[in-house]
């Protein structure tokens, strides 16, 4: 797999004001990168000295092996974005809108018509085509610009916090789209906080915290970074007793066992141990009721992380 | 240091990719907006009326001179001023609907980012914004123009003759670059602030100031720094020369000369004349085009590079400015 975006020590000070620091980011082809952080955590201008819309104070920075600094015009044909707010002309319509970024791609004639055409369907617009983006609701207007970023057939989509501001099904119809996409070969980063979505469509993901990417990885590997564990195995018994907490913790791969309410317990292991810890509850002469693997959750793991963090800053 | 890199490690392609395109949208923008709708009904309004006015006195007066184009601009009848008289204000104020909203206004609408995002410079957004105004005001005053000579035509009967033509088109581009300034300006103060009512307001202060104030100043400026001690023929030309410099510092002054040179055939000087230099003259005989262009080519000059300038000066704020909020 080809890296289509590696930054090497990139650096943006504003002033005193560090706002990336030595950042060292690669984006494969093809995949899905989450860029995952609080507010101000450097996220936003990461994304623009990707794009070349804003001078690193130092490193480089290369985009399918432009220099975006130097050849932003190449860099910027290839890699469409969607920025954090997604504006448009209100007094023209959703084809006028895309027509004029159409022309400044230097697409015209039947060339751009077709494209235009296709761009809409893929977003489910054609029906309101004519329609001034004025009377666009938020999720429509979301729409359009991926509709816009598609015109220029991207190699790289770049989306700003994308779901920010989307009514549930909104986003999740969102998510779909960005799928759908990933599955034509375009290489997407998005930078998100709503946690539980970005889990679902990205391959991996990097965590920001003030200017610096602390961890990278699959959401499993941050767990286990993180967490100490990457599995949780749910287990409900017809008695909780001393002796099955103590035979369920020696169980080879079990970080920790604790109880939740009603008789059921939780197992924190580094591996898939599901069937040895049924074997363990059988054998320790206990009823097995329940057994469920719990799916790791980007949410813990990113509050985890931070309270890690601030504790560590104090 | 960030100057240095930017010296070493030239950029790629043409920062005039996609300026047409700019170009196109912004004039779309301008030609079917309201603010410009209303801007053209005022403009027709006094060019209708001041040349209609004219017109009558031409006729009643029974002026059967040469020029009688010119003096449709020129001609005024209390209580109504020339034409000329209304451009003056007019073609700032419109210079300044057309500009004072330029980047700010794709700031807010939170367009810039993406319209940035696309393969352009930011030189082509900034010059494409700048061109349109230009052209709208071209084709805005063309447009009057040609109305003002159809008028004449059917008025008066008289075809106009190519002395009035010639000294028509400088007049329209001298008016078209006094409003490039106006434009540019506002333009720069649509990069500086964010509101455009700020931007807007800022604009019309600068006008006022060189409208209403300039003047005043140019008068105090020049008796302090040029006092006449005692009342000498060559200290009072000085401080009137001092201050005729300092007043051409401002574009209405400039503009209001050339306007006098090109529509007055028989202004032979804009400055101050002494008797002796007057030695040999034919008063009242009006100057060809030729000997006119030349009394008012450092205006024009003025007024083209004060434009320049002030684009110049907006390009690099713009350059340098912080794309997100």
């Amino acid at each position: 797999m080809r890296d289509v975006i590696v930054t090497r020590d990139l650096t943006k000070r504003y002033g005193n004001f560090t706002a990336v620091d030595n950042l060292n980011l690669t984006v494969r082809q093809g995949e899905v990168f989450g860029l995952l952080g609080p507010n101000g955590a450097g996220k936003t201008t990461t994304i623009l000295m990707i794009l070349g819309l804003t001078e690193p104070t130092s490193g480089q920075i290369e985009v399918l092996g432009y220099d975006p600094t130097r050849q932003p015009l190449t860099v910027k044909s290839r890699v469409g974005y969607l920025p954090d707010q997604v504006g448009f002309y209100d007094e023209l319509t959703a084809l006028e809108n895309l027509h004029y970024i159409a022309r400044l791609n230097g697409l015209n004639g039947k060339n751009a018509d077709t494209r235009l055409q296709a761009a809409l369907e893929k977003v489910g617009l054609q029906a309101v085509a004519h329609k001034r983006v004025g009377t666009f609701s938020r999720g429509m207007r979301q729409r359009l610009g991926v509709a816009e970023v598609l015109l220029k057939q991207p190699e790289i989509i770049i989306m700003d916090e994308p779901t920010q501001g989307l009514d549930p099904e909104g986003a999740r119809e969102f998510l779909q789209l960005v799928q759908s996409l990933k599955e034509e070969g375009i290489t997407i980063l998005l930078s998100s906080h709503l946690l539980h979505q970005v889990q679902a469509i990205c391959d991996r993901v990097g965590l920001f915290n003030r200017g610096r990417m602390e961890l990278v990885g699959t959401v499993d590997e941050l767990a286990r970074k993180v967490l100490g564990r990457a599995y949780r195995v749910i287990v409900e018994v017809d008695e909780i007793t001393p002796e099955l907490t103590e035979t369920l913790k020696a169980v080879p791969g079990a970080v920790d066992v604790h109880p939740l309410e009603g008789n059921r317990l939780a197992v924190e292991a580094a591996g898939e141990i599901r069937h040895e810890v049924a074997q363990a509850i059988v054998q320790s002469g206990r009823r097995l009721l329940g057994l469920y693997m719990e799916a790791q959750n980007l949410d813990e793991i990113y509050a985890h992380y931070f309270k890690e963090v601030e504790h560590g800053a104090r | 240091m960030a100057l240095a890199e930017r010296v070493q490690s030239r950029r790629e392609g043409s920062p005039w990719t996609g300026l047409w395109a700019v170009v196109a949208k912004e004039m779309a923008d301008h030609l079917t907006s309201a603010r410009m709708r209303i801007l053209e009904f005022l403009i027709l309004l006094t060019a209708g009326g001041t040349v209609y006015v004219a017109m009558q006195q031409i006729r009643s007066a029974g002026i059967s001179e040469q020029f009688v184009y010119l003096r449709l601009f020129t001609l005024a009848q209390d209580p109504l001023p020339a034409l000329v008289g209304f451009l003056v204000f007019l073609v700032p104020l419109i210079a300044i609907a057309l500009g004072f909203d330029a980047v700010n206004g794709e700031f807010n609408r939170k367009t810039l980012s993406r319209i940035l995002s696309q393969p352009i410079y930011r030189d082509a957004l900034l010059m494409g914004k700048f061109l349109a105004g230009l052209f709208t005001l071209a084709l805005v005053f063309t447009a009057i123009w040609l109305l003002i000579f159809g008028m004449g035509m059917i008025g008066l009967g008289v075809a106009p003759g190519s002395e009035d033509v010639g000294r028509l088109l400088w007049f329209l581009l001298a008016t078209v670059f006094y409003g490039g300034i106006w434009l540019a300006l506002a333009q720069m103060f649509s990069v500086v602030f964010r509101q455009p009512a700020t931007a807007a307001l800022a604009s019309i202060a600068v006008w006022l100031f060189f409208t209403v104030f300039w003047e005043i100043l140019a008068g105090l400026l020049a008796q302090a720094l040029h006092p006449i001690q005692f009342g000498l023929a060559q200290e009072i030309l000085g401080q009137a020369q001092l201050q005729m410099t300092l007043e051409r510092f401002s574009p209405n002054t400039l503009y209001a000369e050339s306007m006098v040179a090109l529509l007055n055939p028989t202004v032979r000087s804009l400055g101050l004349v002494l008797p002796s230099q007057l030695q040999g003259a034919i008063l009242g005989t009006p100057l060809p085009l030729s000997q006119s262009l030349l009394l008012i080519w450092p205006h024009l000059t003025g007024l083209i590079a004060v434009t320049i300038l002030i684009f110049a000066l907006s390009y690099v704020l713009f350059q340098r400015q912080e794309i997100r909020a």
